[in-house]
């Protein structure tokens, strides 16, 4: 199989399902229970400084 | 000895540059070369008048004085810089549109259109924007990890060689020196200068993150540094090419035919997405709470704003070649992940315009958050816009007309620049530990003159984009064209003084602007009426004027 054929195919599968299952980590990461508050705190750090 | 090792090098540096002129292949490298040795020699005339043999630290003048032990020196240049390329940018804007209306207005050879267009983009993506984004990314890295700068005087490199790379890059268009790939037309020896001087830059940002005593990183950090990665990788990818001699300012590109063009349109979208979007978000996320006095509205959404711009915005380059030669899948592909930009683009201006809830009479009282939500608003405008052309049918009428400039200038005015004014309204009276700016007033009189400026401009461009885009494809029943490309161009002449217009009330309001900084930077203070509501009139005046 040519390279091209090959990442091209590699892309639409493997990687595409990678991506999205990263992305979708990411989404229940930021709204686990309990991020709430660390979410906070992290808001204000700009506010802290002078 | 005060830049002892800087002088050595700057002078080197001049050397082989006096060296390159003298070996020069073809006359426009020589010109360039004598171009960057006069400025070399003069840099290192100015490092040698302000070298002391003092011991280090004796004497620093004011503008390079540190806050609190942040390093601001480079910061303050960086305010300055912004402000200057800014007006010189927005006036080679003003003169381009002109010699759009006006062709005799094209000056042979330097001062040809095909030279001041990418000398106009150029001074405001790279030289304007460029410098507002280290400007601030030093600004916001510095406060939010309570850190100072990495890497001492590396930061001032960073500036001093950006602002060479400016120089070198803008000379070089204007002697006819181009790579002929948009946003990336310096030639191979400017490209790999500033790819020194983007590791530079890298280093001194993610060096002062690992130093930081926040044990968070800020989400404006992560745009910032979203934005340095990603810039790096895409202007060494894009720049790929093999120089015909050492001497010579002409260069081949490494890749050919359609793989060219995507991998230019891979870097020239994403030029858009990260260091024009990404970037300035960053800015938002750290100037709209500070103005506003209030954190972000949603930090978790923040966080989703990024990870869904970063993963989105690489695949969305192949809309700019919609029915090309580029394969029919990368096409729709480049369309669904434009499509799917509205998530971030969304998102994230809903997290700016919120950010004030509740602090809505804000707006009334206080221009310069006035400026920044009119910039979020664009931000949700251009990015909603965006989208839309990328669709295939849409832009089959859209493509290669002023449709595509109006929205480049929605998003580059409304959205960059005024997130830009903001933060430099903030960040000036800090920086120079003033207690305000030199004029409320000012403010207030930049926002309307840029406002105008950017509805006129983007109006007539909508106007005479479709009307363009509707003559080009009008056939008569015979199946013949009905216009020919003559007539279309002369079509656009009344839209393209309105659009001069624009651009006159945009450059305006940027004089403005800097007039409103300067007096500030020198401490004065116009005696004016506080704007309405900020004061709150005690009874006693309400009764004497009665």
């Amino acid at each position: 199989m040519e390279a091209y054929t090959a990442l091209r195919q590699f892309a639409d599968s493997w990687g595409l399902l990678a991506m999205t299952v990263f992305f979708i980590g990411v989404v229940i990461f930021a709204f686990r229970p309990g991020s709430k508050k660390s979410a906070e705190e992290a808001a204000r750090i700009p506010l802290k400084d002078d | 000895m005060r830049f002892g090792t800087e002088i050595v090098l700057v002078g080197l540096a001049a050397f082989a540059a006096l060296a390159a002129a003298g070996l020069a292949q073809d006359s426009a490298f020589q010109a360039h070369m004598w171009v960057l040795f006069f400025v070399l020699l003069g840099s290192a005339i100015v490092l040698m008048r302000n070298t002391s043999f003092a011991p280090e630290g004796a004497a620093s003048i004011p503008l390079k004085a540190d806050t609190d032990g942040y390093m601001d020196g480079p910061i303050r240049y960086g305010v300055i810089a912004t402000t200057f390329w800014g007006v010189v940018g927005f006036l080679v804007g003003v003169i381009v549109a002109l010699q759009l209306a006006y062709p005799d207005l094209n000056i042979e050879p330097w001062f040809n259109f095909g030279r001041t267009r990418p000398l106009h983009t150029s001074a405001v993506i790279f030289a304007f924007g460029g410098n507002a984004l280290i400007a601030t990314s030093f600004y916001v890295v510095q406060r939010t990890s309570r850190a100072r700068l990495f890497g001492g005087n590396l930061a001032w490199f960073v500036f001093w060689g950006y602002q060479l790379f400016i120089v070198m890059a803008a000379t070089g268009y204007l002697l006819g020196i181009t790579q002929s790939r948009e946003y990336a037309e310096p030639e191979w020896y400017v490209d790999l200068f500033l790819t020194i001087v983007w590791v530079a830059y890298f280093i001194v940002f993610f060096g002062t993150i690992m130093r930081r005593k926040e044990p968070h990183i800020y989400v404006a950090n992560w745009f910032y540094l979203s934005f340095i990665v990603t810039i790096a990788m895409l202007h060494i990818v894009n720049n790929l090419a093999v120089p015909v001699s050492p001497f010579g300012s002409k260069s081949y590109s490494l890749f050919a035919g359609v793989q060219d063009a995507l991998t230019q349109w891979w870097y020239g979208h994403n030029a858009v997405g990260f260091f024009l979007t990404a970037g300035f978000l960053g800015m938002m996320y750290y100037f709209i709470p500070k103005q506003a006095d209030r954190p972000v509205y949603s930090y978790r959404l923040s966080i989703i704003h990024f990870w869904a711009l970063i993963f989105l915005y690489i695949w969305a380059g192949p809309h700019h070649l919609h029915y090309t030669a580029l394969p029919d899948w990368a096409q729709t592909l480049g369309m669904v992940f434009s499509i799917m930009l509205w998530m971030p683009s969304w998102g994230g201006m809903i997290n700016g315009l919120m950010t004030l809830s509740g602090a809505w009479d804000k707006l009334r009282t206080d221009p310069i958050i006035r400026m920044m939500v009119l910039a979020v608003a664009f931000y949700g405008m251009s990015t909603f816009e965006g989208p839309l052309m990328s669709i295939k049918a849409v832009n089959s009428l859209s493509h290669y007309t002023d449709w595509t400039i109006g929205h480049v200038h929605s998003g580059a005015l409304g959205w960059v620049g005024m997130i830009t004014f903001g933060a430099l309204y903030y960040l000036v009276p800090k920086l120079w530990h003033r207690e305000r700016l030199y004029s409320l007033r000012l403010v207030t009189w930049h926002f309307w003159l840029a406002t105008l400026g950017i509805v006129v401009y983007a109006a007539v461009m909508w106007v005479s984009g479709i009307q363009q885009g509707l003559m080009w494809r009008e056939y008569d029943s015979q199946g013949f064209l009905v216009y020919s490309f003559a007539e279309t161009v002369a079509a656009m002449h009344p839209y393209y003084v309105l659009r001069a217009l624009g651009g006159v009330l945009f450059l305006l309001g940027g004089i403005v602007m800097a007039y409103n900084l300067a007096m500030t930077i020198l401490g004065h203070q116009r005696e004016e009426e506080p704007i309405g509501g900020t004061v709150v009139q005690p009874a006693a005046t309400i009764q004497n004027a009665g």
